[in-house]
């Protein structure tokens, strides 16, 4: 390896929301083709975060670059997948009513977009229920199919957050089997996650506390460097807590 | 126990909730205020014109508290008549005086008749010896003697609820975009703010037009409002009225957060537009206050409205109207534009 690429350029990010400083000066590089995950506990400033990325959201001060372009920008949007925390679905729409709106919204048109509709749908498992109302979902399906809507487009960054919440196991298992699919065959994902265990699948971690990136590397070295057996140990030396 | 602390955490909700105190308290105030403020202003004065009338007959009629104006040809007097600069000529017919209701407000009507009627007595022994005197003819310009109040308020009403529904609804589901997190996905894809907008206006625009064939319609057809003019321009006013009332309301939601937040709206903003809408007089509204009424959306529609289906008049009458609703709509259109900034820049 002669050095990755960085796909993702965060360069000394704050942001500020009236008077209060949510994210302190965050640098951070995310390579090609890698999954990293942003690790920590709610309200740390992962949602923030990301969304900065993704270009939702603008950074009070500091520089995000994605494949090159500075954040925001609408160009770039077509780029990027992404799924929000809350499922964000038209509850009075059917899943391919869903589908068929955000494709539509990324230029996909006709046989494309239904080709589109029917891989997506195959790969959360869903394809059975593509008529129903998204009203009827259970938690679970809600997920998958937001997770669906931001793959739709085939971006070359995906940034989801918290993707994988309320789902069981078996699909959870699934799910990342395609992330890895995704990144072997280019692209780029950024994740969110509480979870300690999922943590444990990212190619690289960072971890988010109080609105600052206390470690960056992968998981393996993280835990080495800190002594400890889990991810979980890991985060509580960064954090302060010396066990 | 339970009960008190139930009562305890209401009041406790209730106390950090400034939107809903105000609601409670601000809001009813400003209404009866309004309301007192309308009711209470001056009485209104009717406006006469009058054709060769004894010097002491007018006199009468402005002691009275008429505004009186004189002309010298009939076709003078019937032209400000038609541009309601007046509500009434009054002449003589030999000793019967002959008056010419403008006659498009019941309540027009009524008080320059009761004037005349109470002239006539008094001025009846100076006029003629006779013992009674002759009873004033009363035609009218427009309308009928057996014109109703719902025929005059017919017009206002169907515009005040194409603008209060359109509103309400647009708003609340601008708002269910924003709170169920789909908006935050939409600015996610490449879709720009303008175009969300356009979107909206456009999608609910057609419901709005169903709407407004629905209620025009209604009104004409089965409650039998007085109709003189085309159906054509009522239905593009009504159109327009909605459009404005949709803009609005979208753009009113971006300061709301539940859909409860986007029903205070209503007396701030609706129940004020009702007031101003020429279901009440607009010259007994205080002077004060009277300027309120050229920022009324309502106003503009309810007008444009009455001059078609009850004076039966053309483009020319409505044009100004139609365009400042088109403007007012164009212009909530950009400010929502502007606020969507709050959620995303580009």
């Amino acid at each position: 390896m002669s050095g990755p690429e960085a796909c993702i350029q965060i360069h000394d990010v704050y942001r500020t929301f009236k008077s209060n400083e949510v994210i302190h000066g965050v640098s951070l590089n995310v390579y090609n083709n890698e999954i990293f995950g942003l690790l920590g506990p709610s309200g740390s400033g992962k949602t923030t975060l990301v969304k900065m990325i993704a270009g939702i959201d603008e950074a009070t001060s500091g520089r995000i670059e994605v494949m090159g372009t500075q954040m925001p920008k609408l160009e770039m949007m077509k780029h990027i997948g992404y799924m929000a925390q809350s499922d964000a679905l038209y509850m009075e729409l059917s899943a391919k009513e869903n589908l068929e709106f955000f494709g539509s919204l990324f230029g996909l048109r006709r046989e494309k977009l239904k080709k589109r509709i029917h891989e997506v749908m195959e790969l959360v498992n869903l394809t059975s229920h593509l008529k129903r109302t998204v009203g009827h979902f259970s938690g679970g399906m809600k997920r998958r199919l937001s997770l669906a809507i931001a793959l739709l487009h085939e971006p070359e960054v995906l940034i989801l957050d918290e993707p994988t919440v309320g789902m069981d196991p078996v699909l959870r298992k699934s799910i990342w089997d395609e992330f890895d699919h995704l990144s072997a065959n280019g692209t780029t994902i950024v994740i969110t996650t509480h979870v300690m265990d999922e943590a444990d699948k990212c190619h690289r971690l960072g971890m988010v506390r109080e609105g600052s990136l206390i470690a960056v590397g992968t998981p393996d070295a993280l835990k080495e460097d800190t002594g400890s057996a889990t991810i979980e140990g890991a985060f509580l030396y960064y954090g302060g807590v010396r066990a | 126990m339970r009960i008190q602390a139930l009562i305890i955490r209401i009041i406790r909700q209730f106390i950090r909730d400034k939107r809903s105190i105000a609601l409670l308290i601000v809001a009813p105030i400003i209404v009866l205020s309004l309301m007192y403020l309308v009711f209470n202003g001056d009485t209104y004065q009717p406006k006469l014109g009058t054709l060769q009338l004894p010097s002491a007959i007018s006199q009468s009629l402005s002691t009275n508290g008429a505004i009186v104006s004189t002309y010298d040809t009939v076709d003078e007097a019937e032209a400000a008549l038609a541009n309601q600069e007046i509500d009434a000529i009054i002449q003589l017919d030999g000793t019967t005086p002959h008056v010419k209701l403008e006659g498009s407000d019941p309540a027009r009507n009524r008080s320059v008749m009761m004037l005349v009627q109470k002239i006539m007595q008094e001025q009846a022994p100076a006029l003629s010896q006779a013992a009674q005197p002759p009873a004033p003819v009363f035609d009218y310009l427009y309308g009928a003697a057996d014109m109703s109040s719902f025929d005059n308020f017919g017009p206002v009403f169907i515009g005040l609820f194409a603008f209060f529904f359109v509103f309400l609804i647009a708003g609340v589901s601008f708002l269910k975009e924003r709170t169920s997190g789909t908006l935050e996905r939409l600015l996610a894809t490449p879709l720009r703010r303008w175009e969300i907008v356009v979107g909206y206006m456009v999608g609910f625009g057609i419901f709005t037009g169903l709407q407004a064939v629905l209620i025009a319609g209604y009104t004409i057809g089965v409650l039998g409002s007085l109709m003189v003019g085309s159906f054509w321009y009522v239905l593009l006013i009504m159109l327009l009225l909605s459009l404005t009332a949709l803009s609005f309301g979208t753009f009113l939601s971006t300061f709301a957060n539940s859909e409860f937040q986007m029903i205070q709206f209503i007396p701030i903003v609706i129940v004020p537009q009702v007031f101003f809408s020429g279901l009440f007089n607009i010259e007994s509204i205080s002077p004060w206050l009277r300027w309120l009424v050229h920022i009324t959306p309502l106003k503009y529609g309810a007008d444009a409205l009455r001059n078609v289906m009850i004076r039966g008049e053309g483009w020319g009458s409505i044009a100004i109207d139609v365009y400042v609703l088109l403007g007012l709509s164009l212009i909530f259109m950009a400010a929502n534009v502007l606020a969507l900034r709050k959620h995303r820049k580009i």
